[in-house]
């Protein structure tokens, strides 16, 4: 009796992803299916958190008071991403502490690109010219994504990201055209982002087991291979543009495919990074782990004193 | 809690008054550059402080709203450097002004450079500056001075979200747990101390209240005192006795944390001099 039912209800759900109908919160959905979410979502939301380690360290030392408002404001930015993941994951019924508590223990991942130190000023125009822009490629076809929360919460990142990128392309572009220590500090910075910021669409896809059934959810829009080729395509007349060199010796125009060879991705690295050995992983765990224990008194706090106006609210009422 | 004031980065814009600068003698002109000066430190210094939280807050819609009032200040400056540059006439930006001068030329009161501490000392921190800053604020306004007035109206309407943000958190971390109690009247012990020079007028400042383009301060001090009472005491905390005052900022005369600050945010202009960011 009970395996009829689910069938008809699978197939209902089955039926919703066929036609693009989304899939909201109460509807019944397979457990691989919101474990998948969960997942997604959840390392999505840490990247968010994480990512605003690298960037922070700059607002101290921003150049001008523009530079420093908008680095702040962006920086903000993406802890309101941050936020509204967290919700669209919760509407999936994983708390936010639990996901919190699986980020500071070390077993949920977020983007490895965090993993990497920011040198120098140039850095944070390399961040959001090309990591935000990473990030572009990959959340542009999830607001279409079959989860309605999820599709919605994509919706409004998106709109802030496209902001996010300009203002490092503007970085990169006023210091492409200043002295010649500034041209190198940018060429030098990119140097350094261009490989990792590739690697963040993830392994080539007969590496990433996950993707075929998250196409056939349409969680997934487009393979890891795919986005990563878009973007190579994207970028690297951008980089003509201001001036700045590829590092990377075999890239190349193919007529035959209308986008660029490039050379071999360093999948070690990837690994090693993923698996916590990357330059900064320590720091970023210990930044938030400190974070969060020394914010846990200011937590109860809130918490005892709401208690105690709730129950002061009753007795007056 | 942030909702209504949540200013994404997509929407910032650069502020500018058009307000003509007023007719001014050469020694008239001379305070209100020096003091818009001040007006402008104390602002940049605060806000840099508080985006030092920045992805370290202890929850993260409090780690936004810290920026928020960090950007809302930062704002305030920038506006107040650029009319300082403008009396000034000198050619300089307001990056000159802020990233060139060293620790004895800033006039900043001791109080909004002490470290952040835990968040009940930034909370703390921020609420004897915000209380401040609001009522004067309010009372700025109706300067003779126009930009002044103009750039109080408008800074005016994020002070009061701030008001309520620390007034609120000193309230909850007050009354909350023992331990939270604990810590706000470490807080108090630490800062209070730094609360008098807000009020304190130096020669500048008593020049430009005689020719009525700044406010007096003395009714300032009262609604001050009002608002702290009524917090502290919805708080559960003891309003702290008449105590020695540290003062000095305002004369250049800093604590040793001022120097650190400017080492920070000075370090690309100074390493790099006359570049464009
Ligand atoms: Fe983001
Ligand atoms: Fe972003």
């Amino acid at each position: 009796m009970e395996t009829i039912v689910e069938k008809s209800l699978e197939d209902i759900f089955e039926e919703k992803i066929a036609s693009e109908i989304r899939i909201e919160p109460k509807d019944w959905m397979p457990e691989k299916y919101r474990k998948t979410l969960v997942r997604q979502i959840s390392q999505h939301a840490h990247s968010e958190i994480v990512g605003m380690l690298p960037e922070g360290n700059w607002i101290t030392r921003a150049p001008s008071l523009k530079r420093k408002a908008i680095l702040l404001a962006k920086v903000q930015d993406e802890a309101g991403h941050g936020l509204y993941l967290y919700s669209a994951a919760e509407t999936l019924g994983t708390s936010r502490d639990q996901m919190f508590e699986d980020l500071l223990s070390g077993k949920a991942k977020y983007s490895s690109i965090f993993n990497y130190p920011t040198l120098s000023w140039a850095d944070v125009g390399a961040i959001g010219w090309l990591v935000d822009g990473a990030a572009i490629m990959n959340q542009v076809p999830l607001c279409r994504t079959s989860y309605g929360p999820y599709a919605r919460a994509m919706v409004r990142v998106c709109k802030e990201e496209s902001f996010h990128q300009r203002q490092g392309f503007e970085i990169m572009m006023t210091l492409c055209n200043g002295s010649e220590e500034q041209k190198e500090m940018a060429q030098e910075a990119f140097n350094r982002w261009w490989w990792p910021t590739l690697m963040m669409f993830g392994p080539k896809d007969e590496e990433s087991p996950n993707t075929e059934q998250s196409m056939r959810w349409k969680i997934k829009r487009f393979t890891n291979d795919e986005l990563r080729q878009r973007f190579v395509d994207m970028m690297v007349p951008q980089a003509e543009f201001l001036g700045l060199t590829v590092p990377d010796k075999d890239l190349k125009w193919n007529e035959a495919k209308g986008g660029y060879d490039f050379g071999a991705i360093d999948w070690n690295e990837f690994w090693n990074v993923v698996k916590g050995n990357g330059p900064c992983n320590k720091d970023r765990l210990k930044a938030r782990n400190k974070a969060q224990e020394e914010g846990a008194w200011v937590r109860e706090a809130a918490m005892a004193y709401a208690e105690k106006a709730a129950t002061r609210e009753k007795k007056s009422a | 809690m942030m909702d209504h004031h949540t200013q994404p980065a997509h929407v910032l814009h650069e502020l500018q008054f058009k307000t003509p600068l007023q007719e001014y003698s050469p020694e008239v002109r001379q305070l209100v550059f020096d003091y818009t000066l001040q007006l402008a430190d104390t602002s940049l210094i605060l806000s840099h402080r508080l985006a030092e939280w920045c992805g370290h807050g202890p929850i993260l819609e409090q780690d936004m709203a810290m920026t928020n009032i960090s950007l809302d200040l930062l704002g305030e400056a920038r506006n107040l450097y650029q009319y300082a540059a403008e009396l000034e006439g000198k050619g300089h930006t307001e990056d000159d002004l802020a990233y060139l001068r060293d620790a004895v030329a800033y006039k900043n009161p001791l109080l909004v450079e002490q470290p952040n501490g835990n968040f009940g000392d930034t909370v703390l921190r921020q609420f004897i500056f915000d209380t401040f800053h609001y009522f004067f604020l309010k009372e700025l306004q109706n300067s003779t001075d126009h930009r002044l007035a103009a750039i109080a109206e408008k800074s005016l309407k994020e002070a009061s979200y701030h008001i309520k943000w620390s007034s609120e958190w000193v309230i909850r971390l007050g009354d909350g747990t023992e331990e939270s109690k604990k810590r706000m009247e470490a807080a108090i012990d630490e800062l209070w101390t730094y609360s008098g020079e807000l009020f304190e007028a130096t020669p500048t400042e008593k020049a430009l209240q005689e020719l009525d383009i700044i406010p007096d301060y003395t009714s300032i001090k009262a609604e001050w005192d009002k608002h702290v009472a009524q917090v502290l005491q919805e708080a559960t905390l003891a309003l702290p006795q008449d105590q020695w005052m540290q003062s000095g900022g305002k004369y250049g005369r800093h604590s040793e944390h001022l120097g650190y600050i400017l080492s920070d945010l000075q370090y690309l202009q100074r390493t790099y001099p006359g570049q464009k960011w």
